[in-house]
């Protein structure tokens, strides 16, 4: 009961206020359009978010796939060379059918930047192991153009198979790749090879590490041009430089200890030549 | 040797991107320069509200602040030119945080000449924006809601102001705008992002426009002006 009174005369207020104001005689109309406008925007929102959860899974998935196809690639070692790189072949299609097609017709017809956050790290990495798997292969560093015909999906050849003729194919899906996603790809590459220039030193193989230096030393040289104009690459920057003196120390060691030190022993001499390096860390773990 | 030549040219024509970008962006950064400005203008312009003395002038006020839109439309229409199609948001940081304000500045007026909430499709008509990605440079969703955010403090300020003034009504109506406001946020399904931030505050606007409403009541000043 002691509640009932100022609630009364605040309804009173209420009704008094209604009777004062012109608009008042349809305040219900107001408010239930409010709330319709609400809704409206409800529905704006949540589809946006959906949208956004959708692509960050497939980013994720792309992300944690091109990781596996990076480690098979580093098995190459063995000697093994066709096999491998025929694995990864099928691989790279099969990522690109069910990963990046789903992700292509996510993206029709919305700006590719709106939702570039959600999958930007899963285009680095899959930049990164192609790349690297362009690298083993033919030797040289692959382009931006060749990256962006993997993912477009107007060219993609159907294989006949009665599952991909469902896809709709007469319609061009693609996924852009922005140019600083190839270049931070790109960066990170370098720590893979770096990671198989000491491996094939361990193996005995003593032309790979001279190969990758050099490589490795182009493309930082290209990356230092770069300066401020991209702030994305500068932090990368340091990371390929350790990997670049760590391949330079090897190639080093291999020149003046090679004749006297077994091969295998060479990785433990690189290891204690490191400690003057010792924040070196490779980002393929990153 | 070929090859280095190759890698050479391709990290040039990355260089070239990137400054073409840089282009793009200090042209675009110099065009918001212009539209923060005539924002500022308008914000200075209706703070001046909130002097007692200017409580009468509201109608006046309002009329004046109106004309600085078609600058706005202008000035917007001006940075849409310098955006490349289909590349909103890639630059869309550089407008994001004067767009916000200006959907502030226009539900606020909206609510001092109309006494009721703006929707989004009138933001963006007022500001000369589109509603639409598709159909051209628009309003972002999220933006307008932020303006609303905004302007709900605003509006509890003025309550506060619109007493001192001797204006027992104005507290009354805003809560009306601030509690439908709160009702409708309430609709939506936030992330936790910058936007869902901004809206927990709302509860506090909400509280303290509440808590002039239960002053004037206990005190029977709603029912009354100053002229009685």
């Amino acid at each position: 009961m002691a509640a009932n009174p100022p609630a009364l005369t605040l309804k009173e207020q209420n009704e008094k206020n209604s009777n004062s104001t012109p608009e008042s005689a349809s305040t219900t109309d107001i408010d239930s359009d409010l709330l319709e406008n609400f809704r409206t925007y409800q529905v704006k929102i949540d589809a946006r978010h959906d949208k956004y959860e959708r692509i960050v899974k497939l980013g994720r998935d792309i992300t944690i796939e091109s990781k596996r196809i990076i480690f098979l690639l580093h098995r190459n070692a063995s000697g093994d060379n066709e096999n491998i790189l025929g694995q990864t072949d099928t691989k790279f299609k099969e990522l690109l059918r069910t990963k990046f097609l789903p992700l292509a017709k996510e993206l029709e017809a919305e700006d590719p930047y709106q939702y570039i956050k959600a999958y930007t790290f899963g285009v680095q990495e899959f930049i990164e192991a192609v790349s690297f798997y362009f690298y083993i292969k033919e030797n040289r560093l692959v382009t931006l153009n060749e990256i962006q015909s993997m993912l477009n999906f107007k060219k993609i050849q159907n294989n006949s198979s009665e599952e991909d003729k469902t896809d709709n194919y007469e319609n061009e899906y693609l996924v852009f790749v922005r140019p600083v996603d190839f270049l931070l790809g790109v960066a990170d590459l370098t720590g893979e090879l770096m990671r198989m220039a000491i491996k094939s030193i361990s193996s005995g193989d003593v032309e790979t590490p001279f190969r990758i230096c050099n490589f490795l030393r182009e493309i930082h040289t290209n990356f230092l041009g770069f300066g401020n104009t991209c702030r994305e690459t500068s932090l990368k920057m340091l990371t390929m430089k350790q990997s670049l003196e760590k391949v330079e120390t090897a190639c080093y060691m291999m020149k003046v200890r090679g004749s006297e030190v077994p091969k295998h022993a060479i990785v433990d001499v690189l290891h204690s030549a490191d400690r003057e390096n010792t924040h070196f860390s490779s980002d393929t773990y990153g | 040797m070929a090859q280095e030549s190759d890698l050479t040219l391709m990290f040039a024509s990355f260089q070239k991107y990137l400054d073409s970008e840089r282009e793009i962006r200090e042209k675009i950064r110099e065009a918001v320069n212009d539209l923060e400005d005539t924002a500022r203008e308008v914000l200075t312009l209706l703070q001046s509200i909130h002097q007692v003395e200017n409580h009468q002038r509201v109608p006046e006020i309002c009329e004046k602040a109106k004309g600085y839109f078609s600058k706005i439309k202008e000035q917007y229409a001006n940075i849409a030119s310098k955006v490349p199609d289909n590349q909103f948001y890639r630059f869309h940081d550089h407008w994001r945080f004067v767009t916000q304000r200006l959907s502030f500045l226009a539900a606020f007026l909206f609510y001092l000449q109309h006494h009721g909430l703006i929707c989004y499709e009138d933001t963006a008509e007022m500001l000369g924006l589109k509603v639409d990605r598709k159909c051209g440079f628009h309003l972002d969703l999220e933006d307008f809601l932020m303006g609303l955010l905004q302007m709900a403090t605003e509006l509890t300020r003025l309550a506060v102001n619109s007493v001192t003034a001797g204006n027992y009504q104005e507290p009354l109506l805003i809560k009306k705008s601030v509690t439908q406001l709160d009702a409708g946020f309430r609709l939506l399904n936030l992330k936790n992002d910058s936007l869902r931030k901004r809206y927990d505050a709302l509860k506090y606007d909400l509280k303290k426009i509440e808590e002039i409403v239960y002053d004037l009541s206990i005190r029977g000043l709603s029912n009354k002006t100053e002229d009685q």
